[in-house]
């Protein structure tokens, strides 16, 4: 199950108004849709839920939003924000 | 000059303290180390941690010299914890002893990046002029793992030690290391200093590059290795700091707020101090900070460079030591017509270079003078 990894965490930034993913010595400023996947991402939903939970909220084709899902985790996973 | 909307800055690096244990010939602290009279005191950090999260800033590195040589670093981590700041201690772990540990743990440190000079503790004991400290700092490694936080390891890489980079990282698998910086070193500081003897050659760069790459192959999603270059060997600068007064705010010891932790090797920039100025009113206000804020101070080939945007005319400091002018395109870029200044220091690195031991000046002496005079790149 995809989690934050250890010290990442989603944080409300005040200041901005807006979310920001702080991590181990670096932050992440996610945009809308990473913001949605990143509040879906809580170790308790597969992929396939993730994507499923999206699917039945927007309009898109699923395959586009599994590819973009799926390609988001890696991005993050390969930075070392999220576990898979 | 700035925009319409000057944005908050993203992180505070607070260097709590000069004092240090080590000695490495590396340090990026100035020459002139600053004394523990001069030091801020609990409350007056604890009111810049405060300002700081007022202003926007999301993280803070604790870092030095050596933060844990401060009695009061729990506490401050605390204090910024309970302003929702994340909290990143930058140590090199020869002093986390088990009480030490446990006090960062209830006071909620998020992050910790241990240092370590060598993957060999009898060249890592040599490196940072402390006996029995490479030890000391894999049980450091295991406490801050046990306790259940995120550990990145540090190396900072240089002729001495750029052989064992491929041990280094495997020091990362085998410590359950969440990250690995390999991060050649910065000539500033006492690095300058002993940047003869320090700098790598291009061939031992080019294998240090080959061992990071296929590594980071291999442990992709695993272990994040983050890769620093020397700039020496770049054909184009880093955004030092992410740009000068854009992302971060560096409180030395004694509370001068300075763009980054070299700033004060340029001449003619008076850096306020928290003592006497709010961060807000630093961060927007203050001359230094907006001295090469943006672009506008930018000299040719900067100022109609279509990277000018990316690496913000580089590092201030480095022009300031390779040149002597802090308003100079860094000389790192080959675009720079001062570049062979780059290439002369590079062609005169010697094997066996002497090196002077980071310490700080005896009592009533300081080392300032020497520092500022000492001719760069002879």
């Amino acid at each position: 199950m995809p989690h934050l990894a250890r010290g990442v965490r989603l944080h409300y930034d005040e200041v901005r108004s807006a979310w920001v993913l702080l991590a181990p010595e670096r932050l992440f400023q996610p945009d809308d849709v990473a913001l949605e996947v990143l509040r879906l991402v809580d170790g308790e939903r597969s992929v396939r839920a993730i994507i499923d939970s999206l699917a039945s909220r927007y309009q898109a084709p699923r395959a586009l939003i599994a590819a973009d899902v799926v390609t988001m985790l890696q991005d993050l996973n390969g930075r070392g924000a999220i576990s898979l | 000059m700035n925009g319409p909307v000057l944005p908050p800055p993203l992180a505070l690096l607070a260097e709590l303290t000069h004092r240090c244990p080590l000695k490495c010939f590396y340090c990026s602290n100035p020459l002139a180390l600053e004394r523990r009279h001069s030091e801020l005191d609990t409350n007056e950090w604890r009111r810049v941690l405060t300002e700081a999260a007022a202003l926007g800033i999301l993280q803070v590195h604790f870092s030095g010299g050596e933060p844990m040589a401060r009695d009061d670093l729990a506490e401050l981590v605390r204090h910024a914890a309970d302003l929702k700041l994340y909290t990143n201690v930058i140590t090199a772990g020869v002093l986390l002893s088990d009480t030490a540990m446990a006090a960062l743990s209830a006071a909620r440190v998020d992050h910790i990046q241990l240092s370590f000079q060598d993957s060999r503790a009898a060249s890592a004991d040599y490196i940072g002029g402390y006996a029995g400290g490479h030890d000391r700092k894999l049980a450091a490694a295991q406490r801050i793992t046990a306790a259940g936080l995120p550990l990145t390891l540090n190396f900072v890489v240089h002729r001495l030690n750029a052989e064992r980079v491929a041990e280094m990282i495997d020091m990362g698998e085998s410590l359950g290391a969440a990250r690995v910086e390999i991060a050649h070193a910065q000539y500033h500081g006492w690095a300058l200093r002993n940047r003869r003897g320090l700098l790598p050659s291009r061939a031992q760069l080019d294998a240090v590059t080959q061992v990071v790459e296929k590594a980071r192959e291999r442990l992709k999603g695993k272990l994040v290795i983050d890769y620093v270059m020397p700039d020496y060997y770049a054909s184009r600068p880093k955004a030092c700091m992410g740009g000068w007064g854009r992302r971060f705010i560096n409180i030395s010891p004694s509370g001068k707020a300075l763009p980054c932790h070299a700033a004060e090797t340029l001449p003619g920039l008076d850096f306020p101090s928290v003592r006497e100025h709010s961060l807000a009113e630093i961060w927007r206000q203050s001359p230094a900070f907006q001295k090469f804020r943006g672009t506008q101070w930018m000299p040719e080939p900067c100022r109609s460079c279509e990277r000018r945007e990316l690496d913000w005319g580089g590092c201030r400091c480095q022009a300031m030591a390779l040149l002597g002018d802090s308003s100079a395109t860094d000389p790192v870029c080959t675009k720079s017509s001062d570049h062979y200044v780059v290439e002369e220091a590079l062609a005169e690195l010697s094997a066996d270079g002497e090196l002077s031991a980071r310490v700080m000046a005896p009592a009533g002496k300081s080392s300032r003078q020497r520092a500022d005079t000492r001719a760069p790149g002879r």
